[in-house]
């Protein structure tokens, strides 16, 4: 009797009062923590929204759907619409080199994916102007063949496939590790062709991985701002994204129009964190009910 | 003659692709990211070694260098004390809208530079939400130098929670039990053995948000007031010089700042590996 007692579980509070804070630390903790984050976080998001309405709905609205704002929104997609799967297709051809095969150099292969992360933004965006600008190595070329690339379109979707360059491909590297080579082997013994195992076995296996990568690199598409400001030329209408229409907009002191086209891109921030939650949800439960499975096989 | 005996370069493997992968990869890595950076290395070497020394160590670019560096550092510092403060209170406790909170936490990665910007100006100006609170008591947030860390605290928030919060998460209680036995109290715990624990991860996201503070130049251009030898950081400096067709100058200053972001580059992956053998090893 005494051992069966012994080997119940104490009740909650009393097991864990050695390992837990008291309630006024604790409160205080919490306290700090939001504090913290509505400084930094939360007020200035808010901001973003009441500025943007200040002058009330019509104007914000009026803001919106002025020809050079909505020139601005068209740009920033036709930029992400070939950024993106560009750098999609970069990742997932990546991470099968890196992830499914053994070479020699292959950490160093990886350092080098993640090289755009540490370069600064207006670096990303100079280097194409030395390379493509009039002054640059293939400058007088692209000028004899009347070809612009910087203060143009091609300049500003070179720049942000430079800044969006290791999103997707730094998802779904160690994802693919993880995931061994097993199942793919098992489908090449069986007769599968390469591509009927990558549609058919890898892309299930690594859809969710693929999707949190693809919402990370979407939202700095849109976003970016240094790169694009360096190789954009500011002008209206034709090179400005969204971000360049705000500073533009900011700097002639015309405020609530910059807020309001500011919070269309907030917005797009939030709907980017609801999906990224959205797909860590996802995957953490597919997860579960994996180790589930192996668990009980005939469940 | 025998295969194990010669030198492989790739280990044999039945799966298919992987030239084509190969090939690709490394056809994409240089022709968006190798040959356009080594473009700004051989811009430099156009420059006599003397007149690169003179651009880069003038005192404009080096009271640039020295706020760029010195807030970001800063940053990074008051993101590792309240990083680990908030990963703490999201892994331990429990509370009403922490789900929200947690997801909030990576907003600066989500929310456009510029957004984040001009959203913090309006907030800390004079007549903004804090700054109105501010400036009775003497203190100018907008247009001076803490305006620049500011920007740059915002900018790096998410790295250090990010990094410290599965350490936190995977921390056996075990750990914490056996202390409390052994007769140290809650304080001497967290120094003794959650710290050394949480060690590795915290130096890493510190070393990132540092990393991205150097760099930033979106969201601290518009609440820093950009005055030359105060409030001016290293990567408006650049667009300076790139905007006066001075191509070399910019060049030279890009040159210094990306050898120091390579150097930490290097740092951090050194990090990762230490600390991965660290767990590995406990």
């Amino acid at each position: 009797m005494t051992t069966a007692t012994l080997s119940l579980p104490a009740p909650a509070s009393a097991r864990n009062r050695a390992t837990a804070e008291p309630w006024l630390v604790r409160w205080l903790l919490i306290a700090l923590a939001l504090g913290f984050l509505g400084v930094f976080l939360l007020i200035p998001l808010a901001a973003v929204f009441t500025e943007g309405l200040r002058k009330g709905v019509q104007a914000y609205f009026a803001a919106l759907l002025e020809p050079d704002a909505v020139s601005a929104i068209q740009l920033t997609l036709l930029v992400a619409v070939i950024a993106v799967p560009a750098n999609l297709i970069f990742g997932v051809t990546a991470a099968w080199a890196i992830a499914k095969f053994d070479f020699k150099g292959k950490s160093v292969l990886i350092t080098l994916i993640d090289l755009p992360f540490a370069v600064s933004p207006v670096i990303s965006g100079l280097i194409y102007v030395l390379l493509f600008g009039l002054q640059g190595w293939l400058g007088p070329w692209l000028q004899d063949h009347n070809i612009t690339i910087i203060f143009a379109v091609p300049g500003l979707v070179l720049a942000t496939m430079f800044v969006t360059f290791p999103f997707v491909a730094r998802e779904l590297i160690p994802l693919m590790q993880a995931q061994g080579n097993d199942e793919e082997e098992a489908a090449r013994v069986l007769g599968a062709s390469g591509w009927q195992i990558f549609w058919r076995v890898t892309l299930p296996n690594i859809k969710w991985g693929l999707l949190y990568g693809v919402i990370l690199c979407n939202a700095r598409a849109m976003g970016e701002f240094g790169a694009v400001s360096v190789v954009s030329g500011h002008v209206r209408g034709l090179t400005n994204t969204m971000p360049l229409h705000v500073e533009i907009l900011y700097n002639e002191y015309n405020f609530a129009a910059a807020f309001a086209v500011a919070s269309v891109l907030a917005l797009l921030a939030l709907v980017t964190l609801v999906l990224k939650s959205l797909v860590e949800w996802k995957t953490r439960r597919e997860l579960s009910e994996a180790a589930l499975a192996t668990e009980n096989p005939n469940r | 003659m025998s295969a194990t005996a010669t030198w492989q370069w790739k280990r044999p493997s039945v799966l298919p692709g992987f030239g084509l992968a190969f090939g690709y990869t490394l056809l994409y890595l240089s022709l968006i990211v190798l040959v356009p950076l080594s473009a700004a290395f051989f811009k430099t070497f156009t420059l006599t070694w003397p007149a690169f020394w003179a651009t880069v160590t003038a005192p404009r670019v080096l009271a640039s260098l020295r706020l760029s560096f010195g807030a970001s550092l800063i940053a990074a510092l008051i993101n590792a004390v309240f990083g680990l403060l908030v990963a703490w209170v999201l892994v331990r406790y429990r509370f009403p809208g922490r789900r929200v909170i947690d997801a909030l936490v990576d907003l600066p990665f989500a929310l456009p530079t510029a957004v984040a910007g001009i959203a913090l100006t309006a907030v800390y100006a004079k007549n903004g939400w804090l700054g109105s609170f501010l400036e009775p008591l003497g203190i100018k947030v907008a247009f001076t130098p803490l305006g620049v860390l500011v920007a740059l605290t915002f900018i790096g928030l998410p790295f250090v929670v990010r990094t410290v919060q599965p350490v936190l998460e995977d921390f056996e209680p075990e750990l914490e039990e056996a202390a409390a036995t052994l007769g140290a109290d809650r304080w001497q715990t967290f120094w003794r053995v959650i710290i050394p624990a949480v060690g590795p991860a915290l130096l890493t996201g510190f070393t990132l948000a540092f990393a991205r503070a150097v760099g930033e130049y979106g969201s601290v251009i518009f609440i820093a007031g950009n005055m030359p030898m105060v409030s001016e950081i290293t990567p408006l400096l650049i667009i300076t010089k790139l905007e006066q067709y001075d191509y070399a100058g910019a060049t030279a200053i890009a040159v210094v700042m990306l050898v120091i972001s390579f150097a930490l580059l290097l740092l951090i992956n050194l990090l990762q590996w230490w600390s991965g053998k660290r767990t590995a090893g406990i």
